[in-house]
């Protein structure tokens, strides 16, 4: 696939017919086939899909680090610039010349900083080395260049910076040394592959803001990889979206996100757009009226520090929840949303006591009877407040035992509790299989057998089978893709609707919860900060660290960029 | 600005036949569907088959432990067989033709007989093989009585002389004129048996002490890490000698090993205890063990139903590569005379035989064969329990 541009930017790289072939047991898998496209100076091209679409391999090509057993097969990777062009495809992996084009004249920006660093070398070390071996510069000239460096990427007090360890800085700081060692040898093409994955969503847009400004101000041609579609829409200038290892569609940003052509991208997009609202499967919420199900009441843990008798500085106790009050409906759903750090994920755990609360009160209502301390429970009344609140995990991966069938998986809490057997529990996990949208025969088989999406199915119905009350989502939808996860949420909402269930969905994920809650509660550092109606908090926060953090979603339509006139939260 | 969509993509046929449905809850019945219904081990035999070396490593061990099983029968003599006419005579080879008389060539097994030489500088008589002498050699022949695992009698034999009386050394002779194939093949059921006892009892420790220790971890995880530091200290070969001195003489030799290497293993749980320790610990932050956990499984169910078979294979694997080791311990300390000694046969007391510089002048074979099983033996283990270790994950990709 070719491109024509009317604008006359020039052309550094361009990419022609690339297919990136696995030898695999079982045959040949491609996992880029007939990829093309321009990578112009001082534009940025996002290649956008969702996982095993073939994105980073296409990126990994352009830099020959593709891993045994893959290999390029076909096409070309033409670099210009100055000198003849050069074809990276045909280069030795292993050889000198693409050694100096590595680094050198292509930069590249990984999604984790901190593999990707080196923890045993100061950040200073690691970018001084980088100049002193592509652009030979001498000891005192590169450290005075590496200062220069972490100034313009915003690292603070760059004079102290520069001798600190990886460890020592936040992801965000991280990922800033990491793009200025990308742009230590000032390269002609920046590949940045899922720069802003890893960080938080404040933290993402100022690391997007700093990536583009730098490309504006070196002219360089970007080529960013990327699977949120909000990304594209706040920086690209074209897009290619990238389906099953071919680029289904290629143009401008406002052309792909406004007149898409492809089923794909439509597709893509609609489930991504979907996630900008309240659901429409949203009734109006449980009349005022109802009871709390579940009281939490100045819940806190406070991590105290281990004594050590070898260590000087007395260690401070680290406050992870710190006096989090509020209620849950019956029928409702509360949506927790923070950053990483704030505490949500260890609240889900103290309410079920995983982890043991410091501090407060929880109280579940159960159906009939007396309220019940949960704090006050013994092994057995844990066990019976374990049947009625149940927790979706995070990784659908590691949730479920991979040594056990679907079956047994689902039978499991049936069986400990001695609900069910024989015919009868098999026709209870047959219920729950088709509850959760999947077909009963496959019951016989094991985890691996089934995608992401299918794999956190199974973790809903198991959470199911002792029908519960309230339901625990700890990011339940993070580890999925965009069109996976909107039908996971369709899902959970027809269920909570037919069974009557109340959701305390914790998510970092401004639009899930958007979407599926009808209140949200705002957490920053162990405390809630702000909690209200889904639509108001979305719409007009409160709170100043609400506002900032909205304001720094991205949003998915190039025609209205959020995240220029983003609030800033000062302190 | 227009970016030319491929012609190829936009193709009607190709947008909707290349869409899957919107979510994936359809299950085709296809190549997949064996490896869905997988368990574990199935997996994990997948995984070990592609593995040529450790395949042929399971094989050559099976191999040996059918040996170990069959030796009365596959052995051509008893153990205790001895013809003092016959000192340190060498291998003889084996032939499958004869020339008649005629000149043509005649099928018949034979091994070539010996002549006597004598030695005039050492006053020696020693034996040369003779292809011209020839003993005619069978399978399934009849020769000595024996009593298969001490309980049916037969005198049936898988190879020997056609005739009795002959004598056949196909891999030589000792000191007194015994069979060395016949020692070696007896030799065989000690060596690769006597200490797996030890292996189990190490096993047992291992995975109970390193279970409990990454399982509830706290001070009880302290005391038993502090407990394998100390135990580990302990120097193992003056322990055993210490021991073999203080067990009663009027027991017979097997048992008196078959005890020490008990004890001693009581001291060798210790990096097995270790292992399944950080495994315990990792798999008890795991996300299904927590599940488990609220879903209202007790501890028991926990460990054994959920933790104990994420780490079976790897058990498996370990304790395949703790075979050779125990192999080697009897080799060594039975040489040194501390472990087995006569009239036991296994590999290590072939090995004491050829202690001296005359024996191995003289009768190389006696060190060559007896060395040769200890390193096959060894090194087939190790290949498989490579095999098995490589394989013991089947979830890591």
């Amino acid at each position: 696939m070719t491109t024509d541009l009317p604008t006359t930017a020039p052309t550094v790289l361009e990419v022609r017919s690339l297919s990136v072939e696995f030898a695999l047991r079982g045959g040949t898998f491609t996992a880029a086939r007939d990829v093309g496209f321009k990578l112009q100076a001082g534009r940025t091209l996002c290649l956008v899909g969702e996982s095993g679409s073939g994105k980073s391999v296409t990126a990994r090509a352009m830099m020959q680090l593709i891993d045994a057993p893959g290999r390029i097969a076909r096409g070309n990777i033409m670099l210009g610039g100055a000198g003849a062009p050069v074809d990276i495809a045909t280069l030795n992996p292993r050889g000198e010349a693409i050694r100096a084009i590595r680094g050198r004249r292509i930069g590249m920006i990984f999604q984790e900083p901190m593999s990707s660093l080196s923890p045993v070398h100061t950040i200073g070390a690691q970018i001084v080395e980088v100049l002193r071996l592509h652009l030979k510069m001498d000891a005192k000239q590169a450290r005075a260049r590496t200062i220069e460096l972490l100034r313009q990427v915003e690292i603070p007090d760059p004079e102290r910076n520069i001798d600190r360890y990886t460890f020592e800085f936040s992801g965000g700081m991280r990922q800033r040394a990491m793009i200025a060692m990308a742009l230590a040898c000032n390269p002609q093409v920046l590949i940045a592959d899922e720069p802003t994955t890893a960080l938080d969503v404040t933290t993402q847009a100022e690391v997007l803001d700093l990536i583009s400004r730098m490309q504006r101000e070196l002219g360089m041609a970007m080529l960013l990889i990327t699977h949120d579609m909000g990304v594209v829409a706040e920086v690209a200038d074209d897009v290619a979206v990238m389906y099953r290892g071919k680029i289904v569609e290629a143009g401008p940003v406002d052309e792909v996100f406004h007149n898409a052509r492809h089923p794909y991208t439509r597709r893509l997009l609609s489930s991504v757009l979907k996630l900008e609202r309240t659901s429409e499967l949203k009734q109006a919420p449980a009349a005022a009226a109802a009871e709390p199900i579940l009281s939490v009441r100045d819940l806190g843990k406070v991590y105290q520090p281990r004594k050590s008798l070898l260590s000087r500085t007395p260690k401070v106790a680290v406050k992870a929840v710190d006096g989090v009050s509020f209620d849950l409906m019956a029928g409702e759903s509360l949506g927790i949303v923070g950053e990483s750090g704030s505490g949500k994920t260890t609240l889900g755990r103290l309410i079920l006591r995983i982890v043991e609360p410091t501090d407060g009160a929880v109280t579940y209502r159960p159906q009939s009877g007396a309220p019940i301390d949960v704090r006050g429970l013994d092994k057995q009344g844990l066990r019976n407040l374990h049947q009625q609140v149940r927790l979706i995990f995070q990784d659908p991966f590691a949730s479920l035992n991979p040594r056990m069938t679907v079956r047994q998986i689902i039978a499991d809490p049936l069986v400990v509790n001695r609900i069910a057997s024989g015919a009868a529990l098999e026709a209870r996990v047959s219920e729950l299989l088709g509850m959760v949208g999947l077909d009963p025969a496959v019951m016989e088989r094991y985890p691996h057998a089934f995608s992401g999406g299918q794999r956190q199915r199974i973790g809903i119905a198991r959470a199911l089978a002792l029908n519960p009350r309230i339901l625990i989502a700890d990011e339940a939808t993070s580890a999925l893709d965009v069109s996976i996860r909107s039908q996971m949420l369709d899902l959970l909402l027809e269920l909570q609707q037919r069974l009557g269930l109340s959701f305390l969905f914790i998510s970092h994920d401004i639009g899930v919860v958007r979407y599926f809650c009808d209140r949200v509660a705002v957490m920053r550092r162990g405390k809630i900060v702000e909690i209200g109606a889904a639509e108001t908090i979305c719409t007009a926060p409160e709170h100043p660290y609400t506002k900032a953090l909205i304001s720094a979603v991205p949003h998915p339509d190039p025609r209205h960029k959020r995240m220029r006139t983003r609030t800033h939260l000062d302190a | 600005m227009s970016l030319e969509p491929d012609k190829a993509f936009m193709s009607a046929a190709d947008l909707t036949a290349d869409l899957p449905p919107e979510e994936e809850t359809q299950f085709v019945a296809s190549a997949g569907a064996s490896a869905a219904v997988a368990g574990q081990w199935t997996l994990m035999l997948w995984k070990f088959r592609r593995q040529k070396v450790a395949m042929a490593s399971l094989f050559i061990v099976l191999l040996l432990y059918l040996v170990a099983i069959l030796a009365e029968f596959l052995a051509p003599y008893g153990v205790d067989m001895t013809r003092p006419q016959y000192t340190y005579a060498p291998p003889q080879g084996i032939s499958l033709f004869v020339t008649g008389a005629d000149g043509g060539w005649q099928f018949l097994p034979h091994a070539s007989g010996y002549k006597i030489v004598v030695d005039q500088e050492a006053m020696r008589r020693t034996f040369e093989v003779d292809p011209d002498k020839i003993i005619p050699i069978g399978l399934f022949v009849t020769g000595e009585t024996y009593k298969l695992w001490g309980l049916f009698e037969s005198n049936l034999h898988f190879i020997g002389p056609t005739n009795p009386a002959d004598t056949v050394y196909f891999l030589g002779s000792d000191r007194i004129g015994r069979d060395v194939l016949s020692r070696l093949i007896y030799g065989t059921r000690i060596s690769m048996s006597i200490g797996l006892v030890g292996v189990v009892i190490s096993l047992a420790l291992g995975v109970f002490l390193g279970g409990i220790s990454g399982y509830y971890g706290g001070a009880l995880d302290t005391a038993i890490q502090r407990l394998v530091e100390v135990v580990s200290a302990m120097p193992t070969i003056p322990l055993w000698m210490g021991l073999a001195a203080a067990i009663p003489l009027a027991w017979p030799p097997a048992l008196v090993y078959f005890t020490v290497t008990a004890i001693v293993s009581l001291l060798g749980w210790t990096s097995l205890a270790r292992e399944v320790r950080g495994r315990f610990f990792a798999l008890r932050e795991e996300d299904f063990v927590t599940a488990a956990r609220l879903d209202g499984s007790s501890e028991m169910r926990l460990i054994f139903r959920h933790m104990l078979p994420s780490i079976t294979s790897h058990l498996l694997a370990m304790v395949t590569l703790a075979v050779p080791a125990m192999i080697i311990a009897e080799t060594s300390l039975s040489f040194l005379g501390i472990g087995l000694k006569p009239p036991v046969v296994s590999w290590g007391v072939l090995l004491q035989d050829a202690q001296n510089l005359r024996a191995i002048a003289n009768a190389p074979w006696l060190l060559f064969w007896p060395a040769l099983a200890v390193m096959v033996s060894v090194l087939s283990f190790n290949f498989l329990g490579d095999g098995l270790r490589d394989a013991a994950d089947p979830y890591d990709n």
